[in-house]
């Protein structure tokens, strides 16, 4: 705990129109596959998973 | 030596039953009983013996008692900085508003067993041991009554609230609170949260409501009486309460062990209200315009 990263830490999606820029990017194939990276990411990182509800998931360290 | 002892037993006995554990869970540790009994009783003994001191012409007796002052604020630093180092390694924290409340507490007692057994010890002086017992009588009730302090349930309603989703947007009510972004994880949300409305019954109420530290003294007493799932890696069980920014009404949202709708209200109505957080618009006449 105490000294996390704050800010968007990873992106997770199966459109890979949506998203570019300095974030580290996952592209899924399915839904399943982009839910099991988002959840396993989310643990590793101690981070939150959340969605934009336009298919892109996006992992941010509170 | 009757006086003497009249009023350190009315000292102590004041400490003792101020020193109960109630919902602020501290002190929570038989070391932190014995040093705050310790002090109870020092500070009795040095409020005791000032009378018959001062009978004497001995007026040099009044600065002992500054002397005990300075050593009690000292209490409320120690207090305070055991419980910032414990704040560190909590999941849910108490917040800093929570934590100075407690320590002026602790000092504040300190004063108040003082000044119960120099009264006590004076009426032991002019009316004998049962004039003493009397007024010890009437110091510790108004000591119990009086120093209690006011809790949430005094200034507002607590009523069930529905936890909901608004697709990936978790929400109490009308209130929203975060994005959710698993599925899974809405699911579990959905069936085992737990939420409240708190609504401030004044205008008062609303602006305590306000202050962040009293929320998260809210949050933090309820995840310790009822549990919470939350984990360092499960952010999103994370007891939260957000305002409304219309009506300054709270909702709380938990992720509780013990679903239990009753006792979660119980709980959030016993919090302590900081004295902090405490604000009265309403004394001012520019607050009482306002809330017209």
């Amino acid at each position: 705990m105490g000294e996390e990263a704050k800010g968007i830490l990873a992106v997770i999606m199966t459109d890979k129109n949506k998203v570019t820029g300095a974030v580290p990017i996952f592209i899924a194939d399915s839904e399943e596959e982009k839910e099991k990276t988002a959840l396993i990411l989310a643990k590793s990182l101690d981070a939150m998973v959340h969605d934009l509800e336009n298919g892109v998931y996006f992992i941010v360290g509170h | 030596m009757i006086v003497i002892l009249a009023g350190t037993m009315a000292g102590i006995l004041t400490r003792l039953l101020l020193l109960k554990l109630d919902y602020r869970q501290y002190p929570g540790y038989p070391h932190g009983y014995i040093s705050h009994f310790s002090l109870g009783a020092i500070a009795s003994a040095l409020g005791a013996v000032a009378v018959p001191a001062l009978m004497n012409k001995d007026f040099t007796a009044f600065t002992f008692l500054a002397l005990a002052a300075q050593q009690f604020r000292e209490i409320r630093n120690i207090e305070r900085q055991t419980l910032e180092n414990l704040e560190e390694t909590r999941l849910e924290k108490r917040g800093k508003d929570y934590i100075e409340g407690i320590a002026r507490t602790f000092e504040a007692r300190n004063y108040l067993v003082m000044g119960t057994a120099f009264i006590t010890s004076i009426a032991a002086m002019l009316a004998g041991i049962w004039g003493a017992a009397a007024m010890a009588l009437i110091l510790i009730l108004f000591s119990k009554t009086f120093m209690a302090g006011k809790n949430i349930g005094d200034i507002c309603e607590v009523v069930p609230a529905q936890v909901h989703f608004k697709n990936s947007l978790l929400c109490v009510n009308e209130i929203d609170f975060m994005s959710v972004g698993l599925p899974e994880m809405r699911q579990k949300i959905q069936h085992e949260a737990l939420g409240v409305m708190i609504k401030p019954k004044n205008d008062n109420a609303r602006a305590t409501l306000h202050d962040l530290g009293q929320r998260m003294a809210i949050t933090h007493t309820v995840a310790l009486v009822m549990g919470s799932k939350k984990e360092v890696d499960i952010p999103e069980f994370t007891p939260l309460a957000r305002k409304n920014p219309d009506t300054g009404e709270i909702a709380l949202y938990i992720m509780p062990v013990e679903k239990d709708m009753t006792s979660l209200i119980m709980a959030v109505q016993r919090t302590p209200l900081l004295e902090s957080a405490r604000v009265k618009p309403l004394k001012t006449q520019a607050g009482r315009i306002a809330a017209d």
